[in-house]
């Protein structure tokens, strides 16, 4: 078993994203995260989706996304190099906490304090899925009151390009 | 030329070369059958259920390669039309399915006959369309066309609101149609095909296993030349049958868990697997670790999807089976061809497993057997009928006694195993050959869940020879609970005097009934009933009620360890 993170452009149509969606139920594979918006072509939708399998699984769930009438294209990023990113922010209580000890999470992990109130903060980080596991994991023995993830978006570096 | 969009949908349907439309008319689709009223182009074919017209349309598309097309509205209209359309998905049928849907300002709503029909058949079509733009609905229905009958072909949804039919814009037909993220055709891979006729020269026990696609991509021409050239043995999934033909030496019968001994042991031995539009099904593989266990596999499919699916394969070919062969043979042809000597101990080896005679059945007892009803039929016929099948015991024995010597004769849902599929599905097949002798082959229980179609077969005119194998049983599930749950037989039993008499029920249609009881009236039943030509004549035959079929691989055994008797 192993982690891809599997990209793909799609018809900006009403339903492509049930059809993905629909056809990882049906054949009971898994979507850890799933990321989609408009891209410049107003026709084309992104996705990004993470999900796990052995190698047959991925190879099937290549080609059965490729057989969906509304993908356009996709590519497996975790066969090259790439670039992936997700946004996390996390609203913590405040009470009765040493800032200090929140500044040096914060901090250390480089995030950033984004909202303050007398009770709360929100710490933001953009990174990828390790550095993200990594700050929430510091912050757990911290009040907690809400993690916010916006899945995977990702790239492949260089002048290697998924267009159409 | 300005027309309404239930007019461009039966002029799009004309100018695309549709001949018929099976359908059952509701409120939302009230406009599209005033338009057809308004024509004489398209002619309809009113079923007594919405099942009955999708099976009809796909009993035609299947015995004729055109697709079928059908006609449903909102909500019953389409949740009664799922299963055929799961049916015809299932086994790669070319399908175009209109729905009615309610007014686009009430969609989402709850009105009246409203269901989510695009959501409700999404895991079961090729593709499927919501029209909300008039200006859209010739393209729509052109890409619909397109992607249900290229590359694998399947049935695709096309929903139509109420008031899209009833608004009007300029119409013209649409030749082609591009679509971006659909591949409508695959290149033969050149290198690969090379590769796989080595394979084949170096092979010491080669085996053609073939499937439906070689029905769908009408390659059986060239599957029988490169066989007969190559000196290969062919096995046929169910669905394959007819595409190989059956009186042919080289051919060693049906393989999977009703299949033939020879085809099963040859699977089980071979070196070579050459698997041809077929999809490796669990009903053919067995247990899937004991598949083919000394074999290399060389897959030849139209869809990559299918390819290392369940079996990973060692050279896989993605493109159309008839170009792919045309390719081999050519090849083969070039480097002179395999010597003819090469394969003796092979088929050495396949005539030893053919002395099993694993067809030969007990005909005594003074009982009908099923399976003497199909030789008959298939003598009869001179194997010249389509044969189009219900779900059960009968089908196997259908599949296993009569021989097929030409594609598209055998019609049978071999994916789903949707009951009540026999009946419909030949009067689509009648429809496609108005001339040719149409016979279902059906069970007690089968023909039970699409009887109301004898109603159909009247108005039309349509002399199907219904075969009816009564044994007073749910069949195919009685033989496992005898088999695996120790004779409980649960909720199987069709008792005599609970079941409609069925010579009567026929005759209430309209049609002539006929009962038969004594094995020694069968023949003669069977010819008087093919000298009908004008008329559909119901054949209840009552058989051997604990028949089993045979032979047989137990479930999570290997194809080499079948039942024999």
């Amino acid at each position: 078993m192993s982690r891809h993170i599997i990209s793909i452009l799609l018809e900006n149509e009403a339903g492509a994203l049930s059809r993905v969606a629909g056809l990882f139920s049906a054949r009971g594979y898994n979507i850890e995260m799933l990321t989609v918006a408009p891209t410049h072509d107003a026709t084309l939708s992104r996705m990004t989706l993470v999900t796990s399998g052995t190698e047959a699984i991925i190879e099937q769930i290549n080609k059965q996304l490729n057989k969906l009438v509304d993908v356009v294209t996709l590519v497996d990023l975790t066969e090259g190099q790439h670039i992936e990113r997700e946004l996390v922010m996390i609203k913590i209580s405040t009470e009765g906490l040493d800032c200090d000890q929140v500044h040096s999470i914060v901090t250390g992990h480089g995030a950033d304090v984004v909202d303050e109130s007398e009770e709360t903060c929100v710490v933001e980080l953009l990174g990828n899925s390790q550095k993200i596991d990594a700050l929430i994991a510091s912050m757990e023995p911290l009040s907690i009151k809400e993690v916010v993830r916006s899945g995977v978006s990702g790239i492949k570096r260089g002048a290697d390009f998924l267009t159409i | 030329m300005e027309l309404t969009g239930a007019e461009i949908i039966t002029r799009f349907l004309k100018d695309e070369g549709v001949e018929y439309v099976f359908g059952y008319p509701g409120g939302a689709v009230l406009h599209i059958y005033d338009a057809l009223y308004r024509q004489s182009d398209v002619k309809h074919v009113l079923t007594r259920h919405e099942q009955g017209a999708v099976h009809a349309a796909d009993g035609y598309a299947r015995s004729n390669g055109k697709p079928g097309v059908v006609l449903v509205t909102s909500g019953p209209g389409a949740t009664n039309a799922v299963t055929g359309i799961a049916t015809a998905y299932m086994d790669s049928i070319p399908m175009v399915v209109i729905t009615g849907q309610v007014p686009t300002p009430l969609i989402g709503n709850d009105a009246f006959q409203e269901v989510d029909t695009v959501g409700i058949t999404r895991s079961c079509v090729k593709h499927n369309f919501l029209v909300t733009d008039i200006n859209s609905l010739v393209c729509t229905l052109k890409k619909a066309f397109t992607i249900a009958t290229t590359g694998r072909p399947g049935p695709v949804v096309v929903d139509v609101p109420k008031d899209v039919t009833g608004f009007s814009t300029n119409y013209s037909y649409l030749e082609s149609v591009e679509i971006r993220s659909y591949t409508q055709r695959y290149d033969p891979p050149a290198e690969q095909i090379k590769a796989a006729v080595e394979m084949v020269m170096e092979s010491e026990r080669p085996i053609l296993y073939t499937g439906g696609g070689v029905i769908l991509g009408n390659a059986s021409i060239e599957l029988t030349e490169f066989a007969r050239m190559a000196r290969i043995p062919v096995t046929n999934t169910s669905m394959g049958l007819g595409g190989y033909p059956a009186t042919d030496p080289q051919f060693v019968g049906m393989l999977g868990m009703h299949g033939n001994y020879e085809a099963n042991m040859a699977m089980h031995n071979t070196d070579l697997l050459i698997a041809v539009g077929a999809r490796f099904d669990d009903r053919v593989t067995g247990n899937i670790e004991k598949f083919c266990p000394q074999a290399r596999i060389i897959h030849i499919d139209v869809d990559p999807s299918s390819i290392s699916k369940n079996v990973q394969v060692d050279l896989p070919i993605v493109g159309c089976v008839k170009e792919v062969l045309a390719d081999m043979i050519n090849l083969l042809q070039q480097s002179g061809g395999v010597d003819r000597e090469r394969f003796n101990r092979w088929w050495s080896d396949i005539e030893e497993w053919r002395t099993e005679d694993c067809l030969s059945y007990d005909n005594g007892g003074g009982v009908i057997h099923p399976q003497y009803v199909l030789q008959q039929l298939y003598e009869v016929t001179h194997g010249d009928a389509y044969v189009v099948s219900d779900v059960g015991q009968h089908q196997m024995f259908a599949a296993q006694y009569y021989k097929f010597d030409q594609p598209r004769r055998w019609i049978n849902s071999g994916g789903l195993g949707t009951m009540g599929f026999g009946l419909p599905a030949a009067m689509g097949a009648q429809f496609a050959h108005p001339d040719a002798t149409v016979c279902t082959v059906t069970g007690d229980g089968s023909i039970q869940m699409n009887i109301q179609e004898l109603a159909t077969c009247k108005q039309f005119g349509l002399p199907i020879k219904v075969i009816n194998l009564n044994n007073g049983y749910l069949g195919m599930v009685r033989q496992w609970q005898e088999f695996f749950y120790e004779r409980r037989y649960s909720e199987v039993t069709l008792q005599a005097q609970d079941q409609p008499n069925f010579v009567k029920l026929a005759e209430s249609y309209g049609h002539v009934g006929m009962q038969i009881v004594n094995p020694d009236d069968v023949r003669p039943a069977l010819e008087e009933a093919m000298a009908m030509k004008e008329r559909l004549v119901f054949m209840d035959f009552v058989t051997n009620p604990e028949e089993n079929v045979y032979p047989m691989v137990p479930a999570g055994a290997g194809l080499n360890e079948m039942i024999l008797v």
